[in-house]
């Protein structure tokens, strides 16, 4: 058994739905503390390798794969794991904001840790208060907590769904396109926000805005049809890519 | 020009056919709800819903036994009935494609074409001629047959509005499919579902035809589903066939305060989610 | 922002990946369970009529449908009047209430003017709520003696050459029953024709208009060919619902098991029997013919539903100008 050096990271990693390949074998690494973008044109297969990674890739209708999904070593596919209990270490904000609509802005950002223990609520209380300062969201909200979380705007409801994400302290975020319902201002707060939260998680973040890749991430990589083609830091990927394919995707020839 | 005329005089006079439909179609209703409050609201004292019925022939009593007898005999029902209707209709939501949800949704539509008499010879076949004696309870459960296909659409429509992304952003939380469905996705759709819950009570509170076989109705107040139990409809049936003025008043006044119960649940229901629905269907 | 660290209890506990699934499972087991009860009931009761009216079957066989006489005392049970009686009634019933229903349909969705739409449709909730029970108590009370006075010797002063509307007339008889079941069936129809015109693209009406066409010129031409298999499916589902009412009908019949060629004469119909002989029946052939005429109620009314849904989920899915495409 090989020491770790990333925190979660994949081999050979192939995803089908029924007969359909979407994602290629596919070997990534994931070091701690990163913000890493994904990025490729529509349908090539980054937001279906992004779903394998906390096991929401099996409930879409014939999802299944190959190959391995590593988290601290450990692969969540084996037969004894429980993707419940996975998906609280690796969580995920989706492109539109989804805060339950029943709930108030307290038990939203409270809905995943209540699942997850036995928390009294004091300690309830102060959770959601952290959760949501590291959201950028506690200000606006601090003396509305009770009231609904659909009254907010789109940008908060993001922000929202970021401490909700967040207040079961996982190990990974993974982010499919958490921008791109968003306006200019909330892009930009939740942008702030990444760079923020990679100090205590591990980000993986898929992303069809090029600029935003560049501004956020540590790494890249560049899907293309089911394949990878070409990963590593950032500036290296946006000035000097090695593939020809990365660069006609970065200068716009196609997208 | 003339051509023209004569198709626009076709035209309106089309139309004025069809305000008449109007009136004709609205009419009965207002009839029916006019004799009903003439007929009926001067038999309405407190002794009418308090006294139970009195020997026939005599004057005075009320239809206690039969108001109680409905909302215990309803009670029962909607308590088998909606539990078992949420669940299958909670069932054919989330496992959509598989062949028991077909099956069952065909069923369910077959069941709602079914005449209630007929639930109600079934009801009777089952239990009545097995425990060799007419029951409330019998009745409660051909009323809960009518209630499921109901309960049973309406749950499964109002869980499927329900953005996928919610279900997802819970499972993507660590919920359990369990959890998410009841805790999140039901209780989404809890409004509506409570709301198309009332509107087969309405309906089922009304119906006569199955308790004639099942219930049958009864001179006597009592609390014991196991036995014979007076109903409301039953009541209003049993009198206005009768032969004594009285009853004939007393059943105008039994159908004033049906028709009170049943139409203020139905209004009240429609009025909270606002949507359309469509009868059998 | 500050970064202050959570109380040891709420870190999350080193949480292992292993776990099992019972809650999952439980929950799969009881919906599946209530969603197979269904079925099941279903099947319990086609089986249990069938075992009821057995006896009966056995003794008539299919000859049941065509038998005339209906003698308990005798046990001699022949359904013919009751199928008739059923039929005809429902027939009557159609006869008045379609045009009425469209009429009314059509007025709601292309002509009238917005803001009556809403309390019209709301009338005709109302009025789809009403218990059938209710429907025979005004039937009985105000509609028949206004048929008795003033309708029916009318009708009988102006059409009696037809034996139709020849006879004495009584009150209770086929064509009142028929007259409170097109009533009662008025509101489905209009319900759901509505349905099916609201379904219409309103390009449709639009192109004819241009065209030079009147409003109703459009409606013929461009709309009620679009939505004709919806309409028939309307008045098809309308038909089953009267195959099976039974108490406002069984209130406003008279209860005569008899064919006669008057429509103001009694008559009497398959739900109307079971209703009123059933808790009283005395022998096992009574209760068995009853079981088999409840059978035969049963087939009739969910062959006609499901030809019904058929005609509508046709609609649904596109134009069916007619036959074919």
């Amino acid at each position: 058994m090989t020491e770790p050096t990333s925190l979660l990271a994949t081999e050979r990693l192939t995803a089908m739905y029924g007969k359909f390949t979407a994602v290629k074998d596919v070997s990534l690494q994931f070091a701690p503390n990163t913000v890493n973008a994904l990025i490729g044109p529509s349908g090539c297969g980054k937001s279906t390798y992004l779903r394998t990674l906390n096991r929401m890739h099996e409930l879409s209708p014939g999802g299944w794969i190959t190959g391995r999904v590593l988290l601290d070593g450990e692969d969540i596919y084996g037969p004894r794991v429980s993707p419940m209990q996975l998906r609280r270490k690796v969580g995920m904000v989706f492109q539109k904001p989804t805060p339950f609509p029943t709930m108030s802005i307290h038990d939203n950002v409270a809905a995943g840790l209540r699942v997850n223990g036995k928390l009294h609520r004091g300690e309830l209380a102060e959770v959601v208060e952290q959760s949501l300062r590291r959201a950028a969201l506690w200000d606006e909200v601090k003396d509305r907590l009770k009231t609904s979380a659909v009254a907010l705007s789109g940008g908060q409801q993001q922000r929202l769904c970021i401490a909700r994400t967040i207040a079961p302290r996982p190990e990974v975020i993974l982010m499919d396109e958490p921008t791109a319902s968003l306006d200019p201002g909330g892009t930009q707060h939740i942008e702030e926000l990444v760079f923020e939260l990679k100090k205590e998680f591990t980000i993986v973040i898929v992303t069809h805005n090029m600029q935003q890749a560049a501004r956020v991430s540590d790494t890249t990589t560049f899907f293309y049809m089911g394949n990878m083609v070409e990963t590593g830091p950032t500036r290296q990927i946006f000035t000097t890519p090695k593939e020809e394919r990365t660069e006609a995707y970065i200068t716009g020839r196609f997208g | 020009m003339n051509r023209r005329v004569l198709r626009r005089w076709v035209s309106n006079f089309m139309v004025g056919l069809m305000v008449v439909a109007v009136i004709i179609a609205v009419l009965p209703l207002l009839f029916i709800l006019l004799n009903l409050v003439i007929k009926g609201a001067g038999s309405l004292s407190l002794g009418f819903f308090t006294r139970v019925p009195v020997p026939a022939g005599e004057t005075g009593g009320g239809v206690a036994n039969a108001i109680v007898g409905t909302l215990l005999i309803v009670g029962a029902a909607s308590l088998i009935g909606v539990p078992l209707g949420v669940a299958a209709g909670i069932y054919c939501a989330e496992y959509p494609g598989s062949r028991l949800a077909t099956v069952t949704r065909f069923v369910a539509d077959v069941m709602n074409g079914t005449p209630s008499i007929v639930v109600g010879v079934f009801a009777w076949t089952l239990i009545v001629a097995r425990q060799k004696h007419f029951s409330g309870l019998a009745g409660s459960c051909a009323l809960a047959m009518l209630m499921i296909p109901m309960v049973m659409r309406t749950t499964e429509e109002l869980i499927k509005l329900v953005p996928n992304s919610l279900r997802e952003a819970a499972l993507a939380l660590g919920y359990a499919r369990w959890r998410t469905s009841l805790g999140i996705v039901l209780r989404t759709a809890l409004p509506g579902i409570v709301t198309g819950s009332l509107l087969s009570v309405a309906r089922v509170a009304g119906e006569t035809a199955p308790l004639l076989l099942t219930a049958l109705g009864s001179q006597y107040f009592s609390l014991n589903l196991n036995q014979p139990m007076a109903a409301l409809p039953l009541t209003v049936f049993q009198y206005a066939i009768g032969p004594y003025e009285e009853w004939h008043r007393f059943a105008w006044a039994a159908a004033l305060v049906l028709i009170l119960v049943v139409l203020t649940l139905s209004v009240l229901a429609r009025l909270a989610t606002r949507r359309r629905f469509t009868f059998n269907d | 922002m500050a970064t202050t660290s959570l109380p040891e209890s709420a870190q999350a506990a080193p949480v292992t990946l292993h776990g099992s699934r019972a809650g999952d499972r439980l929950f799969k087991i009881v919906l599946t369970l209530a969603a197979i009860a269904i079925p099941l009931l279903m099947g319990f009761l086609v089986s249990e009529l069938y075992t009821g009216a057995h006896l009966a079957i056995s003794r008539y066989g299919v000859r049941f449908v065509a038998g005339s006489t209906w003698d308990p005392v005798a046990e001699e049970f022949g359904a013919f009047p009751l199928v008739i009686g059923t039929l005809l009634s429902s027939f009557i019933a159609l006869l008045i209430a379609v045009p009425l229903s469209l009429g009314v349909a059509i007025y709601i969705t292309e002509f009238s003017p917005k803001f009556i739409r809403q309390p019209i449709a709301f009338v005709i909730e109302l009025l789809a709520a009403i218990p059938s029970v209710v429907y025979g108590l005004w039937g009985i009370f105000v509609l028949i003696p206004i048929l008795r006075k003033a309708v029916f010797p009318f009708l009988r002063s102006v059409l009696g050459f037809l034996p139709l509307f020849q006879g004495p007339i009584y009150g209770p008889s086929m064509l009142s029953a028929s007259i409170i079941l097109a009533i009662m069936v008025m509101p489905f129809i209009m319900s759901v024709a509505r349905e099916v015109l609201l379904a219409v693209p309103g390009s449709q009406r639009e192109a004819a208009l241009a065209l030079g066409a009147t409003r109703w010129e459009a409606v013929m031409s461009a709309i009620l060919p679009y939505a004709r298999s919806g309409i028939i499916g309307a008045i098809i589902l309308g038909l089953g619902r009267a195959l099976g009412e039974t108490m406002a009908v069984t209130m406003l019949i008279g209860n005569r098991n008899e064919i006669s060629a008057s429509l103001f004469a009694p008559g009497y119909t398959m739900a109307a029997v079971i209703a009123n002989e059933f808790s009283e029946a005395a022998t096992d052939m009574h209760f068995s013919a009853l079981a088999y005429v409840a059978f035969l109620l049963f087939l009739v009314t969910v062959l006609v539903n499901a030809a019904a849904r058929l005609l509508i989920w046709r609609v649904s899915r596109g134009p069916t100008g007619g036959k074919g495409r």
